[in-house]
């Protein structure tokens, strides 16, 4: 074809879009954020590898995809149009724990589900953060004296967050999650420590008077929880 | 449709209304008593005829749609009520009641007659501890296996420890699953309870053979938050109130409807029709919140991921959400309605609150229309809904379908217009219902009653707009300790975005109900789920449990 030989650009002037010029002469606002902008002339900066990954890690958060009772509607909402969590680096739910690392567990917790909960908490790699939404998370809410009804999600697994509200407005889940980045770009967390309700194996357990009425129905090594009700908070 | 409908329904009901004694002539030497509830007629029967009793009222007297199983206990015996109705007229109800003895709660199962009483029977098992004979897998279905005690039994002591496994969650890649243990390649696959398309948490037992379903079993109770418990330690007047919000989560309003009606049938509370304005046009409000998050999870199911299409869902609820926040105070837990009324009027000023309700209504018929072009005109869609998740009507009544679900299978029943109650028979508006019986029908049911419901709001705007300024009564009197009589028994449903939901109430003249039962749309529903799948491809599985528009939190109360 004739146009085969031809230089790859014909005419400069077409192609001289005002970005060229940007980047040619290193100037120009395409490239330059606020942060640039404080940095002044130097294109360096000096800090601890912490604190700049801990920044990093709450500028970019995956959420798990993850509801479970009425404060899940809400959580749609805070995602969705509006709302949009997304503005604030969090909007991206995952379906798999496995790319979460960070669970808003919106609801009421109850005793069939805190080991399921507790199962895809431990899924997610570290570090990974909590944020309890809605006061059945806090408490058991208004299902607190419930006979199957876990109070609070601090029993089963580490909470960083708390936002209070039956439901929480998809506002105060906002500050809920700006307040975790804040938190985590301090390199704060809360610490994981032993709960009242854990996964344990069924031999394990002591051989109380429930413990032996089971013996035959459960196998020695399945994972349990035991929930002791009258210790609850 | 509703212009032909009334005179239809007249005939029907002259040739089949039969008298309480007539009845009670037809089931003949079966009966040991008879009872009085405020809805319906009861008849007490011997606990080995249940079969028997329930077959004849079916076959003919009519009976066909078991609404409701109640199980308590009381001081001297356990009880098992059946609430039976029409679906061709649900004004016409009996109960049957069946007592047994406290040391031996066995009464005969009534799921041959009616296929939905597998569920309910499992429930009143799994929390009352009565025991059916003949019933094909009586085990816990709300609680977990290892539960020990009936927590709405007398005895039950809430402060036992309870140890609950994980082992339901069998690994699927351990060995080969074998349904029915023949030699086949089986797999079982668990979706949720933790899952995106399970819409909650809800579990699903399947097992695989291919890409076909072989074999499916919901199980439910990861939402079991003790909901008939916590309205038995309210007080009716304000305690019971904001529970009904938190039954149907996504569209909350008309659940309040519920047990205010069983509650007003139950104390003989009057309601201002001001009031019963403001109710119908709260309740279908909250219907289209409902319905939008049911159109666009759907599609979220069908198309995957966090699509354009679930956006628009939510941007719709979100206006619908606003207006009822403007009215109530709440963007979710309304507790609007009070016994004998609701609790406050329209915000001041009223103008505003009319035009910016009237503005939703103008925009709707444009979003609706974006609606088809994105859904339900859509190829895509239409291939993986059309034909799937078929729900024959005799199918759906055999499970107590009731709602979308019901009407998405030609079944033509809906309570707003077949039990009125609130200001709906004052109204114009269709009860809308598809014939294709398959997901498809389904959602256009859904997306064909956001246009009725915003008729219906319409009216209700125009007619609170005329209405006179001294005549606002939103309140009856309403003595502040209710107190109804004891041994009062009701049974009561209305129509919210689910379908048929009902509450029972016995009341034991104190100023809690002695026992209070919630009759979950979404628990009939979903029953009817291995019906629908059950030789399907599991993406139709999906597909079809989408399409069911189940709340778990309904579903488990
Ligand atoms: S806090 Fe309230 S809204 Fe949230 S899950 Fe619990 S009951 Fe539902």
């Amino acid at each position: 074809m004739s146009s085969d030989n031809r230089p790859f650009i014909t005419d400069d002037s077409k192609v001289l879009t005002d970005t060229r010029d940007a980047r040619m002469a290193g100037q120009g606002d395409r490239f330059n954020s606020k942060l640039r902008e404080a940095f002044g002339s130097s294109p360096f900066i000096l800090t601890k590898f912490d604190k700049f990954m801990n920044w990093v890690r709450g500028s970019s958060m995956f959420m798990l995809q993850f509801g479970i009772a009425c404060c899940s509607i809400e959580m749609m909402h805070t995602y969705s149009v509006k709302h949009d969590l997304d503005r604030f680096h969090a909007g991206v739910p995952r379906a798999s724990p496995r790319q979460a690392d960070v669970i808003i567990v919106p609801g009421t917790i109850v005793s069939k589900f805190a080991p399921r909960m507790k199962r895809v908490y431990d899924q997610m790699p570290e570090p990974k953060f909590v944020v309890g939404m809605g006061s059945c998370t806090i408490s058991g809410g208004p299902f607190q004296e419930g006979y199957n009804v876990v109070k609070g999600a601090e029993e089963v697994i580490p909470v960083d967050i708390h936002v209070p509200g039956c439901p929480p407005r998809p506002e105060a889940l906002v500050y809920g999650v700006a307040k975790l980045q804040e938190r985590i770009a301090n390199g704060e967390s809360s610490p994981v420590t032993v709960k009242p309700y854990e996964l344990e194996q069924f031999s394990d357990l002591d051989r109380d008077e429930v413990v032996q009425k089971l013996a035959d129905q459960i196998d020695e090594d399945d994972l349990v929880m035991r929930y002791n009700w009258s210790d609850s908070p | 449709m509703s212009l032909e409908r009334p005179d239809e329904r007249e005939e029907e009901t002259a040739v089949e209304e039969r008298s309480a004694d007539e009845i009670g002539e037809l089931l003949g030497d079966n009966v040991i008593g008879r009872e009085e509830h405020i809805n319906a007629p009861a008849y007490v029967i011997r606990p080995d005829a249940v079969q028997e009793t329930l077959s004849t009222l079916k076959s003919e007297a009519g009976y066909d749609h078991l609404s409701c199983v109640t199980a308590q206990e009381y001081e001297d015996r356990y009880e098992s009520i059946y609430h039976l109705k029409k679906y061709d007229d649900p004004t016409q109800e009996v109960s049957v009641v069946v007592p047994t003895d406290r040391e031996n709660p066995v009464s005969e199962s009534a799921e041959p007659v009616f296929r939905t009483a597998d569920w309910h029977e499992r429930e009143a098992y799994d929390l009352v501890g009565i025991e059916y004979d003949d019933h094909p897998d009586l085990r816990r279905i709300l609680l977990p296996d290892t539960w020990q005690g009936h927590p709405l039994s007398r005895d039950y002591d809430q402060n036992r420890p309870q140890v609950v496994t994980l082992r339901e969650h069998a690994n699927p890649l351990q060995e080969d699953y074998k349904a029915g243990g023949q030699d086949s390649d089986t797999m079982l696959l668990n979706i949720g309870p933790h899952h995106p398309a399970t819409h909650g948490v809800l579990h699903v037992e399947t097992v695989l053979d291919g890409e076909q379903v072989a074999n499916i079993d919901p199980d439910i109770g990861y939402l079991h938050r003790c909901e008939e418990q916590m309205c038995q330690n309210g007080t009716y007047r304000h305690q019971i109130m904001p529970y009904p919000d938190r039954w149907d989560y996504t569209a909350n309003m008309p659940n309040e409807w519920a047990y205010a009606r069983a509650a007003e049938a139950l104390a003989d509370i009057d309601v201002p029709e001001y009031a019963q304005v403001l109710r119908t046009m709260g309740s279908e409000l909250s219907r289209m919140t409902g319905h939008f998050l049911a159109l666009s999870t759907f599609a979220l199911d069908v198309y995957g991921d966090f699509s354009a299409i679930f956006m628009y869902g939510m941007r719709d609820r979100e206006k619908a959400q606003n207006i009822l926040e403007d009215l109530t105070g709440q963007r979710m837990m309304y507790n609007y309605f009070r016994l004998g009324g609701v609790v406050w009027d329209l915000p001041e000023p009223r103008e505003e609150f009319f035009e910016k309700t009237r503005d939703f209504l103008e925009d709707l018929p444009q979003a609706l229309e974006e609606y088809h072009d994105l859904i339900s005109a859509n190829e895509i869609l239409q291939m993986r809904t059309v034909d799937t998740g078929v729900l024959p009507p005799e199918v759906a009544k055999e499970y107590g379908a009731t709602g979308p679900v019901a009407r998405g299978s030609g079944v033509d029943y809906d309570l707003r217009r077949d039990d009125p109650y609130g200001y709906y028979d004052e109204l114009d508006w269709d009860v809308v219902t598809e014939d294709g019986c398959d997901n498809y029908s389904r959602l256009l049911v859904r997306m064909r009653e956001v246009e009725e419901s915003a008729k219906i709001v319409g009216q209700c705007i125009d007619l609170l707009e005329e209405w006179p300024e001294d005549d606002r009564t939103i309140q009856s009197n309403v003595p502040r300790t209710l107190k109804p009589d004891d041994d009062t028994e009701v049974y009561r449903a209305v129509e919210n975005a689910k379908g048929e939901l009902g509450v029972y109430i016995r009341a034991d003249g104190t100023d809690k109900p002695a026992r209070f039962k919630i009759r979950s749309p979404c628990f009939s529903n979903l029953q009817t789920l291995p019906e629908m799948s059950t030789g399907e491809y599991v993406p139709d599985m999906i597909a079809s449990l989408g399409s069911l528009d189940v709340v778990l939190g309904e579903v488990d109360r």
